[in-house]
């Protein structure tokens, strides 16, 4: 049996599995929108949580918050469920889908066929909506793909339950019950408040503007701590979470900009507009950086020349963001 | 990033493309597919490079009778024993006593089987390892060329 789900192609998997889920139930809406009203972006710089052996380092918030505080702001009632036995875990599921009822899954990477073997590693923050189900084959809405997938039962079993970091535990998600009316104006400025108090007014400092003035820090003591192999693996890491697939590009900052225009319309502000370009530029600094980055990790311009430019390129991107959400923040509070 | 400057350069992708957010003329924000992008495959390949060099210096141990091949297939799959002991269900101290050649070669098939399972193999795939290192990637590369 195969629902007759919407699929969509979209940057990111959790905002896209939320978009599409969205949509077919009655609410049409954007990816960039989505993203917006679930305050998805975020800098965090942790380097005592190490992700394959290298520091935590975040363009977004936790996995599974994006479509938990969307639909909350939207008045949308969800399910969530966390299973420790996956026969339960599969049993429940198919449940759903022969109920006629698309289920968002969280999933590791690393056991999906369908990705490119390029992009198999341990991730456990993956999401996609199961749509059906034909023999042993799940039939699968990825938003990261063009089409609809398919998947091994014993592939997808696995992949709910794998290990590790955000370990999963078989985790799925679905819309019970749409609201009657929405209040959008009223979710995108929830939204925005909450990604200015992010960025702005943390109290660690791993987190927001102070986490990439303290990655900023950080990468310039790398060479002389780490040595030089093991500190373009740093680096390369970083550009791989600010710019593998899911962000859109510019590490969320471009997507964020998109949902900016969108809200200036819908909350006829026209200051969103400019502060929506601001985004823009601030997404393009970060791409500079990633591409000096891999400049340095491809050996076409060396350590000692590039860090302290680097370095300078993450404070730039921190004293901008850091105007853009103070400017954010006022004219939304206004 | 403006519409035209979406990067089209593809070499790690597989042909799938990925979704971009990006300008038109009138400044209005789309989204656009793209190939994929240099620098995205740099920082790819050198964390698949660092998995190849892992995998080199683990046949050498193996080789030399320090390590036993699950090592090898554990790094293969990207584990370290405390990451081997939460999916093979195997507490993280014996994971660590089958590592060691001596040890590994009296174990049954029974004990070797949540292994096995994880990573589909058979007995005799499990105790040989390879000459070279294999890596999903190489294995990529290979489906590209055919294509």
């Amino acid at each position: 049996m195969k629902i007759d789900f919407p699929h969509q192609q979209f940057a990111h998997c959790e905002s896209g599995v939320t978009t599409n889920l969205l949509n077919y139930h009655g609410f049409p809406c954007s990816e960039a929108l989505v993203f917006g009203i679930g305050a998805g972006l975020f800098f965090g710089y942790v380097p005592f949580i190490k992700l394959n052996f290298l520091p935590l380092t975040t363009f977004r918030t936790a996995p599974g918050s994006i479509f938990a505080k969307a639909t909350k702001r939207l008045g949308i009632e969800v399910k969530r469920e966390k299973f420790r036995d996956p026969l339960a875990a599969e049993k429940k599921l198919d449940e759903l889908l022969a109920a006629g009822r698309p289920v968002g899954a969280q999933t590791g990477v690393f056991w999906l066929p369908f990705f490119p073997p390029a992009y198999r590693f341990h991730f456990n923050g993956h999401n996609l909506v199961v749509i059906g189900k034909e023999g042993d084959d799940y039939l699968i809405s990825d938003p990261i793909f063009e089409e609809p997938v398919r998947c091994p039962a014993a592939d997808l079993r696995k992949a709910r339950f794998a290990k590790g970091a955000l370990a999963p535990k078989g985790k799925i998600y679905y819309v019970e019950k749409m609201a009657e009316q929405f209040d959008v104006p009223g979710a995108v400025t929830a939204g925005i408040k909450e990604v200015c108090r992010g960025m702005l007014k943390t109290p660690v400092p791993m987190a927001g503007v102070r986490g990439i003035r303290l990655l900023a820090r950080q990468l310039e003591k790398w060479p002389a701590k780490l040595g030089d192999k093991q500190t373009l693996l740093y680096l390369g890491h970083v550009i791989r979470m600010q710019e593998e697939i899911g962000t859109g590009g510019g590490g969320f900052r471009f997507i964020y900009a998109a949902f900016l225009q969108e809200a200036a319309e819908i909350l006829k502000n026209d200051e969103l507009l400019d502060l929506s370009n601001h985004c823009t530029e601030i997404g393009d600094l970060w791409r500079d950086f990633a591409l000096l980055a891999s400049r340095v990790c491809k050996g076409r311009a060396t350590i000692t020349d590039s860090f302290a430019d680097l370095a300078d390129l993450l404070r730039q991107c921190a004293t901008e963001e850091q105007l853009l959400f103070t400017r954010l923040n006022a004219t939304i509070c206004r | 990033m403006k519409k035209e400057d979406v990067p089209q350069y593809s070499d790690l992708s597989a042909g799938c493309k990925v979704i971009n957010y990006a300008t038109d003329a009138d400044g209005q924000y789309t989204l656009a597919q793209s190939a994929g992008w240099e620098v995205k495959d740099i920082a790819l390949r050198q964390a698949w490079d660092a998995i190849d060099e892992q995998l080199r210096e683990v046949l050498k141990e193996i080789n030399a009778g320090r390590k036993s091949p699950l090592a090898y297939h554990m790094i293969k799959n990207q584990m370290d024993a405390a990451l081997l002991a939460k999916y093979s269900g195997i507490s993280r101290w014996q994971v660590k006593r089958h590592l060691k050649p001596r040890v590994f070669n009296k174990l049954s098939e029974s004990t070797l089987a949540p292994y096995l399972e994880l990573f589909d193999l058979t007995i005799d795939q499990l105790r040989v390892v390879p000459e070279q290192p294999e890596i999903l990637l190489a294995e990529q590369e290979r489906q590209d060329q055919v294509r």
